[in-house]
């Protein structure tokens, strides 16, 4: 049976007519992970488990990766940092905790940028993780294992996590699907915080459907996330069947300062959504450049707090084992925070942010989405990120508006830049309304399989 | 130089630990005490990586609670922030508190004192609450042998912190609006406040304003230091360390010098303060917003629910005692601010007001709290027994004596457990001893007359 490059549903699909065994999935992507893991790190820890226990839900059988910042009981977690380098979590995060119980198996944890400080996975403690598109470039990040690992097909899905663009950028830098879910809708519980106000976990795979599968499983209000949602989650995977028409909206400011040939793949996707049915309509949104400034502010505040409790006493390794990134954004935090500056910047920052809260309010009332591309330049070379101060910013400044107001977003591909490397479209939605920008995506890819590109991706990676 | 006058400022900062049956932000017990190190814990209260806090509803209501009951005005918006600061007991690094918008403030609380100068005369003082908001506590260091152990079986239990306005300028005032706070405390039931064990924390800011006496206006402005006295475990200490402050702060200021603005200990040995940390040390914070609780809203309904729930309050049962039962001063604020006699004696005159003949004597209510106060110390008595008591006290009766020793040697002889028990010091069993003699004398004797005659036999 040929398992390379089926989905979770293809896999829910044989696993339940038995013409594939759980065992032999396993098997198969512990060797793939095996083979190709030296060459792109992709995966921190794996779990080589030969007992299986018998698995019921409906995610029987499916072996998935995580993002090393998920608190996996009696699985090292370390977020990337030495700091945590011996750090075995007594509980489990809820995200993890639901795909458990839905019948999935942990396959790994994944590497990230060191407590999901960066847009290129190069301040991990443990090396960088490669683009599986070509080995001298970054996959992205802060998710960029997850995503690399999902592009490889070293895992069929993973779990990654998003503050401000750390799901979208390496889903678009890999060519994969990566959703971002609104702020509320998956519990925080057990996710190692970064930017508490921001931070949202969400699935990274290779199709929509499947996307919409696994948000079923781990959307939904938790008891231990006091800011979870109690809106109602939907059946995200049915509500893909009827196709909706929209009206999508653009905004000009989104489209400035892009490398062309990622411009020419989004305008192509324009037209394929024009020819699909849906209504374009042009909206005018605040600069995104208002939105790093903001989230600059309110995410290196809640980072120098977060990393608070890493004060020496508990988790084996002292303050000496933070690299600069995690340093540098403490005392930025720290300063922003202090006596006397807290009015100019951390306040100011939070009356900004209701102003672009409002603004996609507004967006919203005239359009059902607004599509832009997930990042102005296609995957970097690894070290680029040395040169700027603020990279991951730079980077994810077509990400942070949505993180900023915590609507939900979704990266699909779109094609190739004229260098061959993946282009990702993404789509904004409304508050919750992980079901539209789903829908669309998922009409988007029966129209055009993604021109291929999970395939390519796929490809380089044989058995 | 001119003659100067010296004005003590003295602000107080009370902590109270709520008696909830789950800890502030998660579901471990909140009763703590005396269990096991580290054995009343979870991801939430040790600040594990990714644990997130969520907020115990009732000891949200009893902090509005605890602010109606001090005549606070309750916040229909509030939040909680970070306040960050490093300490081994502090496992987030950040203590999640509340900054600018508290549950509760501006309240009051009057109380009937001494005047200081006219020692006779007892005056209404009005003493204003600043602020009254919720907090998690943190863990306990113990230090043994050289070494530091940290227990956080304490981390994360709910503490309500009372902040007054600096509106006292004497330490009995403060001793006498402390014992009236730990009365309310008790009154509302939301916490054991029992300064021993920790569940009630004392720390006044003491400063003294220095008055040129030529100047006739008097200034508004605070002095310009503060020292915060930590550590004291009792509102005697209270008023020992105010006193002693108040003492060598003057002496400072005599000789021209500014105290240091420091947090001091209490060393209750030597009845002295001690510097502990200077402002040099002083922290800075950082409070912002917890993100991980959405800010709180009440609606007038809620909190009028709420204060549906507030039971009568010392003031109102000082008054009840004083003008209902009229009991004297002494008497109405010994009830006031003793819960368990206070219990005693409203179960007795529940009783007593059943009783055509008790109710025939004059004041007998004061005469019953008289015997709870003075007779009944340290004895569990039920009100009935209470009752013959007042009843041995008010209404004696003939008694046919030889007729009472033939019964008092029967009970001895029948009851040699109560005997032998009486003579190994349970003075306790006594009341069953008398119990079966006047059962058997069919009341026709009074109960002191039987314990005396009791006593002689078995002494």
């Amino acid at each position: 049976m040929q398992i390379l490059g089926k989905s979770i549903a293809d896999l829910q699909a044989l696993i339940g007519s038995r013409k594939i065994k759980v065992k032999e999935v396993q098997q198969y992507f512990l060797k793939r992970v095996r083979k190709y893991n030296p060459t792109l790190n992709a995966f921190l820890t794996v779990q080589d488990q030969d007992e299986m226990s018998p698995i019921n839900g409906v995610l029987a059988g499916i072996p998935f990766a995580v993002k090393d910042n998920f608190c996996t009981k009696g699985i090292r977690t370390t977020a990337s940092s030495c700091v945590l380098d011996q750090f075995i979590p007594p509980y489990e995060s809820t995200v993890t905790m639901r795909l458990l119980s839905a019948g999935a198996t942990i396959l790994g944890k994944t590497n990230m940028d060191a407590w999901a400080h960066g847009s290129s996975t190069e301040t991990s403690d443990y090396g960088p993780t490669k683009n599986p598109w070509d080995l001298t470039r970054s996959p992205g990040g802060s998710s960029g294992g997850s995503a690399a690992a999902v592009s490889a097909y070293l895992t069929p899905a993973a779990i990654g996590s998003e503050t401000a663009g750390s799901i979208r950028q390496p889903a678009a830098w890999t060519g994969v699907v990566g959703l971002k879910p609104s702020y509320g809708r998956v519990s925080r519980y057990g996710v190692i915080a970064m930017g508490s106000s921001f931070d949202c976990p969400g699935p990274l795979t290779l199709t929509v459907k499947d996307a919409a599968i696994l948000l079923g499983v781990i959307a939904g209000k938790d008891p231990f996330d006091g800011t979870s949602s109690n809106i109602p989650t939907a059946d995200y995977k049915t509500m893909l069947k009827a196709k909706k028409f929209l009206t999508i909206g653009i905004a000009k400011e989104y489209m400035e300062g892009m490398e062309e040939s990622l411009k020419l793949k989004i305008e192509e996707s324009l037209r394929i959504f024009q020819k699909l049915g849906h209504r374009i309509k042009t909206v005018s949104l605040l600069s995104p450049k208002y939105a790093i400034s903001v989230y600059t502010i309110i995410q290196r505040a809640e980072v120098s707090s977060n990393l608070a409790r890493y004060d020496g006493i508990r988790y084996g390794n002292d303050r000496t084992f933070f690299a600069a990134e995690a340093k540098r954004r403490t005392m930025l935090g720290a300063y922003t925070l202090s006596f006397g500056y807290y009015d100019a910047y951390y306040k100011k920052a939070q009356k900004v942010r209701t102003l672009i809260v409002e603004d996609f309010k507004r967006a919203f009332k005239d359009v059902d989405v607004i599509v832009a591309a997930s990042t102005p330049i296609s995957a970097l070379k690894l070290g680029e990120f040395a040169k700027y101060p603020f990279f991951g910013e730079l980077m994810d400044v077509l990400n942070e508006p949505a993180a900023i107001a915590g609507i939900p977003a979704i990266s699909v591909p779109c094609g190739q830049d004229k260098n061959g490397l993946p282009v990702g479209l993404q789509i904004m939605g409304n508050y919750f309304d992980e079901a539209t920008i789903l829908n669309l995506a998922f009409q988007f890819e029966k129209e055009t399989e993604f021109f291929g590109v999970i395939k390519k991706g796929i490809a380089r990676y044989q058995d | 130089m001119n003659p100067v006058k010296f004005q003590p400022v003295i602000g107080l900062e009370i902590h109270v630990e709520l008696k909830t049956k789950s800890k502030m932000f998660c579901q471990c017990s909140a009763d703590y005490f005396g269990q096991k190190p580290n054995t009343i814990v979870c991801p939430v209260c040790l600040g594990l990586p990714g644990a997130l806090p969520v907020p115990n509803r009732r000891a949200v209501e009893w902090t509005i609670l605890i602010g109606q009951a001090l005549n606070c005005r309750i916040n229909q918006r509030s939040k909680f922030d970070r306040k960050h600061y490093f300490y081994p007991d502090l496992p987030k690094g950040y203590q999640i508190s509340q900054y600018d918008e508290p549950i509760a403030s501006r309240g009051w609380l009057k109380l009937k004192t001494q005047n200081s100068k006219l020692k006779t005369k007892e005056i209404e003082k009005k003493f204003r609450i600043h602020r009254v908001h919720l907090e998690e506590d943190t863990g306990k260091l113990i230090h043994k042998q050289g070494d530091t152990l940290i227990d956080f079986n304490r981390s994360g239990v709910p503490l309500v912190e009372i902040v007054t306005e600096p509106d006292f300028d004497n330490a009995e005032d403060v001793k006498a609006f402390l014992e009236e706070l730990h009365t309310i405390i008790r009154y509302l039931g939301v916490s054991d406040a029992n300064m021993e064990e920790g569940s009630m924390r004392l720390e006044p800011n003491i400063s003294i304003k220095v008055e040129s006496r030529k100047s006739k206006v008097e200034s508004n402005d605070l002095p310009k230091y503060k020292v915060e006295v930590k550590n004291i475990n009792s509102f005697r200490f209270v008023k020992q360390a105010i006193e002693y402050e108040l003492e060598r702060q003057q002496e400072l200021l005599k000789k021209g010098e500014t105290p240091i603005q420091e947090t001091r200990g209490f060393d209750e040995k030597k009845v002295q303060t001690y510097s502990q940390r200077s402002k040099e040390q002083a922290h800075d914070y950082r409070y912002f917003p917890e993100p991980d609780i959405p800010p709180m809203e009440f609606s007038n309904e809620e909190i009028e629910r709420i204060k549906k729930m507030l039971p009568v309050l010392p003031s109102s049962k000082y008054e009840q005692l004083r003008l209902q039962y009229k009991l004297n001063e002494p008497t109405s604020h010994h009830l006031t601010h003793n819960i368990s006699n206070l219990k005693k004696f409203e179960g007795s005159v529940s009783l007593i007001q059943k009783d055509p003949d008790l109710m025939k004597i004059p004041n007998i209510n004061q005469g019953t709290a008289n015997i709870i106060i003075n007779k009944t110390q340290n004895q569990n008595l039920s009100p009935s027994q209470i009752v013959d008591l007042t009843r041995a006290t008010y209404l004696p009766k003939e008694t046919n004596h030889s007729l009472l020793s033939e019964v008092i040697n029967k009970v001895i002889l029948n009851n040699p457990k109560a005997v032998e028990d009486y003579k190994n010091g349970k003075q306790n069993s006594i009341m069953f001893l008398i119990g079966q003699v006047m059962k058997q004398m069919k009341g026709k004797t009074d109960a002191m007359v039987v314990k005396k005659a009791l006593e002689n036999e078995l002494t």
